[in-house]
């Protein structure tokens, strides 16, 4: 059985946490294998929620799958499609069936996703939800009624290291900490002078929270590039969109595997933050590998 | 001011099809200030209405007008009572609530919209117009530096930027528009109340205006 990610929090000094990003459509066994793949080998397994605003398996769905095979899911949650009613009855839900972790977001515009005639629903923002859930783990709901049967959530948020200016952004991201978050996934980190800025500032709000560092596979040049413009809140440096334009015919997605394993072990050993959350999107099976060129996994614990 | 936008003339002739006789009613207020449908705007969609038709070999006569104020039944009244006599429809060129005003007084013609009413803003310079108010009810500018996140920013966030502001300090969705979250702290710094923005705002009550919105002035 997985242990509690809470106790994870409490416990480990370097946590590590990736990323599963469901199917278009019900087709999960790819993505049960990918589940059954990683989750012995990192402490927590996040599900997005219709990531980059494009419809697919919910985030609950899939951390229902996660829970069944015995790992332990982060449900993401944002605000873009659903109003406080649904929110709510969502979160007593995947409570109910053992979801325990609960990543707030606001939620990318659904002007960057596939269904861009959408009504964008932002009832709430990512600051009032951290309070929503703090409110439900007091046993209320958020206008007071009472809860017949509570939930205790370990709330997560997110933060944008990169973002420019950062001082909007470091506001935002101390009203999190006031409402009281457990643990911070964060954006994109590529620039680690720039990730040791936003800590510096961060633990200046903030000892305990514990902080991961988001780690997002590169594959090719083209896509670091493609990303920068257009993924919100990412931003790959020139020097390294280089180094992957130099990556040999077909060894992209490997070089892409040794600057993210450079990047963490980096991270780790000067001790940088807590941990990392790796986003492997759509390579989820690469995780491994990863955690091998960070010096994290051993070769033969890798199983392949 | 209520900013409007004229719709295609393809979708225009569409709605009027079947109809030989029409009137064309701008609006001098708003739509007229945004170019969308005032009198010169009435001018030019009754000639490229006249001409598609009669490239097509099709009768259409139309009235021209503009009521001064689409929105007031007395204006409406006084511009319009005798020439709708004359005409089987009307196509008006003022916002939604100018042809509504219109439909409403004379429920026997049917009346068509010609623009499509895009938001409430102001003119940010020659030929540029930008949103500045939703409407919500519930005024929040005292704290955000007069710049309204609710609609300014493309979320209507409250409590600051999404993680998605580009480089720079552009939007999410569109690097050519500030971040309104950006361009509040830049304000507030300048009047040195960033202590507003680390503020924790409420959930919105969307109950401020009860929708459909009504008030009755309460008179001594």
């Amino acid at each position: 059985m997985a242990r509690p990610f809470r106790e994870i929090l409490k416990a480990k000094d370097f946590i590590i946490t990736a990323e599963a990003g469901p199917v278009k459509g019900i087709n999960t066994q790819k993505m049960i294998e990918h589940i059954e793949l990683l989750k012995d080998k990192v402490d927590g397994l996040n599900v997005t929620d219709n990531q980059s605003a494009v419809m697919r398996y919910p985030s609950l769905g899939a951390c229902l799958l996660i829970k069944e095979q015995g790992g332990e899911p982060i449900l993401q949650v944002t605000c873009r499609d659903r109003n406080r009613l649904a929110i709510q009855a969502d979160l007593l839900f995947a409570y109910s069936r053992g979801i325990k972790n609960v990543l707030c977001l606001t939620g990318d515009s659904v002007d960057v996703g596939d269904h861009k005639e959408a009504k964008p629903v932002f009832d709430l923002d990512s600051v009032q939800l951290i309070h929503l859930v703090h409110t439900l783990n007091s046993g209320r709901d958020m206008v007071g009624n009472e809860l017949d049967g509570g939930v205790d959530y370990c709330i997560g948020a997110s933060a944008t290291p990169s973002a420019d200016p950062i001082e909007p952004q470091l506001i935002k991201f101390a009203k999190k900490l006031d409402a009281g978050v457990d643990f911070i996934q964060t954006q994109a980190v590529y620039d680690l002078d720039e990730f040791k800025r936003f800590m510096e500032h961060a633990r200046k709000i903030d000892e305990q929270v514990k902080i991961l560092a988001g780690i997002v596979l590169l594959v090719s040049a083209r896509m670091a590039a493609w990303m920068n413009e257009n993924v919100p809140g990412i931003f790959v440096p020139q020097h390294l969109i280089d180094e992957m334009a130099q990556a040999a015919k077909g060894k992209g997605v490997a070089k892409g595997i040794e600057i993210a394993g450079r990047l963490i072990s980096q991270i780790k050993e000067e001790k940088v933050c807590d941990g990392v959350h790796i986003m492997a999107i759509g390579r989820e099976e690469r995780v491994p590998e990863i955690l091998q060129a960070a010096g994290i996994c051993k070769f033969k614990e890798l199983g392949r | 001011m209520i900013i409007a936008e004229r719709k295609p003339l393809e979708e225009i002739r569409t709605m009027i099809a079947g109809y030989e006789k029409i009137l064309v009613v701008g609006c001098g207020t708003c739509v007229t200030i945004c170019w969308a449908g005032g009198e010169k705007e009435v001018g030019i969609l009754s000639s490229q209405l006249r001409l598609a038709s009669s490239r097509e070999g099709k009768e259409l006569s139309i009235l021209e007008g503009v009521v001064e104020r689409q929105c007031e039944k007395e204006m409406v009244i006084e511009e319009l009572r005798d020439k709708v006599q004359d005409v089987e429809a009307i196509l008006s060129m003022a916002c939604g609530i100018g042809v509504q005003t219109v439909a409403d007084l004379f429920e026997e013609k049917p009346v068509f919209p010609a623009l499509n009413t895009t938001f409430m803003g102001m003119p940010e310079g020659e030929g540029v117009w930008t949103e500045k108010c939703g409407a919500c009810g519930d005024c929040l500018l005292y704290w955000t530096g007069g710049i309204c996140p609710v609609v300014r920013c493309a979320k209507g966030l409250l409590n600051g930027p999404c993680g998605g502001t580009r480089k720079g300090g552009k939007c999410e969705i569109d690097p050519e528009k500030d971040c309104a979250w950006v361009l509040i702290y830049r304000r507030l710094e300048k009047q040195g109340r960033l202590d507003l923005m680390r503020r924790y705002y409420q959930p919105k009550n969307y109950r401020a205006v009860k929708r459909p919105g009504r008030i009755e002035a309460v008179t001594a």
